[in-house]
């Protein structure tokens, strides 16, 4: 056994990017793959040392922990002004957020939409699970119509309650962002199109043409009230056809 | 090189930014401190020095470029008026609680609300006694002078630098928008040091940087706490700034007043003194840490204590807090953009002291 443990036999490793720190995300949810498809994508580019992350407030608020990076902790949807700031002095550094959906698309759609617009040369990776996790499965920007959470118990009602917000096609339309997609990371064909998707948003950072945004579309099921399986099967039925998965936006030859 | 200028107090606070070496500028427009982002996009010292300047989307927006760029260990600023920098609070809460360097300009104006766009003191309360959520302090400098606007901006960068604390500038529209003679300080370089505590991309065989104020293990938070407490109490033995006019003299009375209303209160003390009133001036140029132990020890001396501002009576707790009761405390104000006449302070003098 001891002489096949060496190194020129591993075919695969936990990648080093992401700390031994056990996650303290409910089984099942997809920000653990999320962290790895990132942490894997930054280690392949070989940027550990090159790269700033910048943590959100939301279930992800101590992805601090898990990314063996330099980062920093934002208050609730001012990321993309903190990378921003970052950018801005440290200008050959890779930065990258990584925002729920109530962080980026609820109290944070100005700046997220003033940082897609201004061009800042970051990649923002946005987890798209239609609910707040951290407080508990209330309704966020992106819940569906009729989809329940905590503060809309009966379903959303859009005539009261607005409409699921597609924050991802809207900065899309905007002359700032270089590169905008949507990807998942329910099955492990999913996760490897989203560690690509993500690789290139780095790499595209180094041409400094603009903002690039990755929304990953996830499960929630501690607040869906559902097994890992079927939150994936229910994403895969409600969530896909509102977020059809792709690239939205993608650099002009 | 040393320049002597005449000079708007916003862009020589503006010019001042430059000379002191920040890394980076992020502000949004607001009345009576425009001047500074217009004066520093004009100059555009991205050329000279490196630095950067960007005009953000909002005040909110602004000052989290401000904590981005000052957890990379970086000299960043930002300048507003009150409304802005009521908009600021959480952030700066966020950069008091993670401890990083920063300095903040407040060219206050007349509130609450959207209030006017006329000089203001009101937003004494908002720096030295909190502003935003949780137990931290901002040491807070009170310009008298377009002069001292200049200087406490290098101060500004050096005490946020010493103490990894947030430094607030708390001056007003007479100091923002008049013209006096400033001789500027020559060009210091921009910062090269790598400190440990920035995020700048891991270092290898190190631990990652984390930049963060949140500690969910209450024992954790207590700790953090107890550290920024300590540190206060070392800002309050070291930093605390003060000027006296005739307080070294036998006196009957004293004014207490801080930024322009010093400059209004020292041409009351003038007309007082010339009617036979012995009456000095202390005027705090650090707001927090107070000066009271020097305003204590003033206490046992005089028959009164007339504390002026341009608010409906804040520094005059402080005022209060430092006399203990040795001596009569009184107050006079003028409020939302009104300026108080040196002869309506001397009629204050003469009517709430010496008649009182």
């Amino acid at each position: 056994m001891s002489e096949i443990i060496k190194p020129e036999n591993i075919v695969y490793q936990k990648t080093k990017v992401l700390t031994d720190k056990v996650m303290h995300y409910c089984p099942g949810c997809g920000h653990g793959t999320a962290h790895k498809m990132l942490a894997e994508a930054i280690d392949e580019l070989d940027i550990q040392y090159e790269t700033i992350g910048v943590a959100p407030v939301g279930c992800s608020v101590l992805a601090y922990y898990y990314f063996d990076l330099d980062m920093q902790e934002a208050a609730h949807g001012r990321a993309t002004a903190v990378a921003t700031g970052i950018k801005r002095v440290m200008p050959e550094k890779y930065v990258f957020t990584y925002q729920g959906d109530g962080d980026l698309a609820a109290i944070g759609t100005g700046e997220t939409i003033h940082c897609c617009n201004r061009g800042e040369n970051i990649l923002i990776v946005f987890i798209n699970n239609g609910i707040y996790g951290m407080t508990g499965g209330q309704m966020a920007p992106t819940t569906l119509s009729g989809m329940k959470s905590s503060t809309s118990p009966f379903g959303r009602d859009t005539k009261t309650m607005g409409n699921p917000l597609k924050i991802t096609e809207l900065v899309a339309q905007l002359a700032g962002t270089y590169y905008v997609t949507r990807q998942s990371v329910h099955t492990p064909a999913n996760a490897r199109k989203a560690k690509r998707a993500l690789k290139k948003a780095l790499e595209y950072q180094k041409l400094n043409k603009g903002t690039c945004f990755v929304e990953i579309v996830s499960n929630c099921p501690s607040n869906w009230k559902m097994t890992p399986v079927e939150s994936n099967k229910w994403m895969e039925e409600n969530m896909f056809p509102f977020y059809p998965l792709g690239d939205i936006k993608v650099p002009q030859q | 090189m040393k320049e002597l200028k005449l000079m708007k107090g916003n862009e020589a606070l503006a010019e001042a930014s430059i000379r002191a070496g920040a890394d980076a500028y992020f502000g949004y427009p607001i009345t009576p401190q425009s001047e500074v982002i217009e004066y520093l996009m004009f100059k555009q010292p991205e050329k000279i020095t490196g630095m950067v300047v960007l005009q953000a989307e909002s005040e909110v927006s602004a000052i989290n470029m401000v904590y981005g760029a000052a957890a990379c260990g970086k000299r960043v600023l930002t300048t507003s008026s009150s409304p802005g920098i009521s908009l600021m609070q959480e952030a700066i809460s966020y950069i008091a609680g993670a401890e990083l360097p920063c300095v903040l300009a407040n060219v206050v104006r007349g509130g609450p609300g959207l209030g006017t766009i006329q000089p203001s003191q009101s937003d004494y309360f908002q720096s030295v006694k909190g502003g935003g959520h949780g137990d931290y302090k901002l040491i807070t400098l009170a310009p008298a002078t377009v002069q001292e606007s200049v200087d406490y901006v290098k101060l500004g960068f050096e005490l946020a630098f010493k103490y990894r604390n947030p430094v607030m500038i708390l001056t007003d529209g007479i100091i923002g928008q008049m013209m006096e003679k400033v001789e500027l300080f020559e060009q210091q370089p921009r910062i090269t040091e790598q400190f440990d505590w920035a995020t700048k991309g891991k270092v290898r065989g190190k631990d990652h940087v984390i930049v963060t104020s949140l500690m969910l293990q209450s024992e954790e938070q207590e700790k953090v706490n107890l550290r920024l407490q300590a540190k206060y109490r070392e800002v309050e033995k070291n930093e605390i700034r003060y000027v006296t006019y005739n307080c070294d003299e036998e006196i009957d009375y004293l004014m207490v007043a801080f930024g322009s209303c010093a400059r209004i209160s020292q041409k009351a003390m003038e007309l007082a003194r010339a009617k036979g009133i012995k009456v000095g001036l202390f005027r705090p140029q650090t707001l927090y840490p107070y000066p009271y132990e020097a305003i204590n020890k003033l206490a046992s001396k005089v028959k009164g204590i007339l504390t002026v501002e341009m608010n409906a009576g804040q520094m005059v707790e402080d005022v209060k807090l430092a006399v203990n009761g040795k001596t009569k405390v009184e107050f006079y104000g003028r409020f939302g953009g009104m300026i108080p006449a040196p002869d309506e302070i001397l009629n204050a003098l003469e009517t709430k002291l010496i008649g009182g």
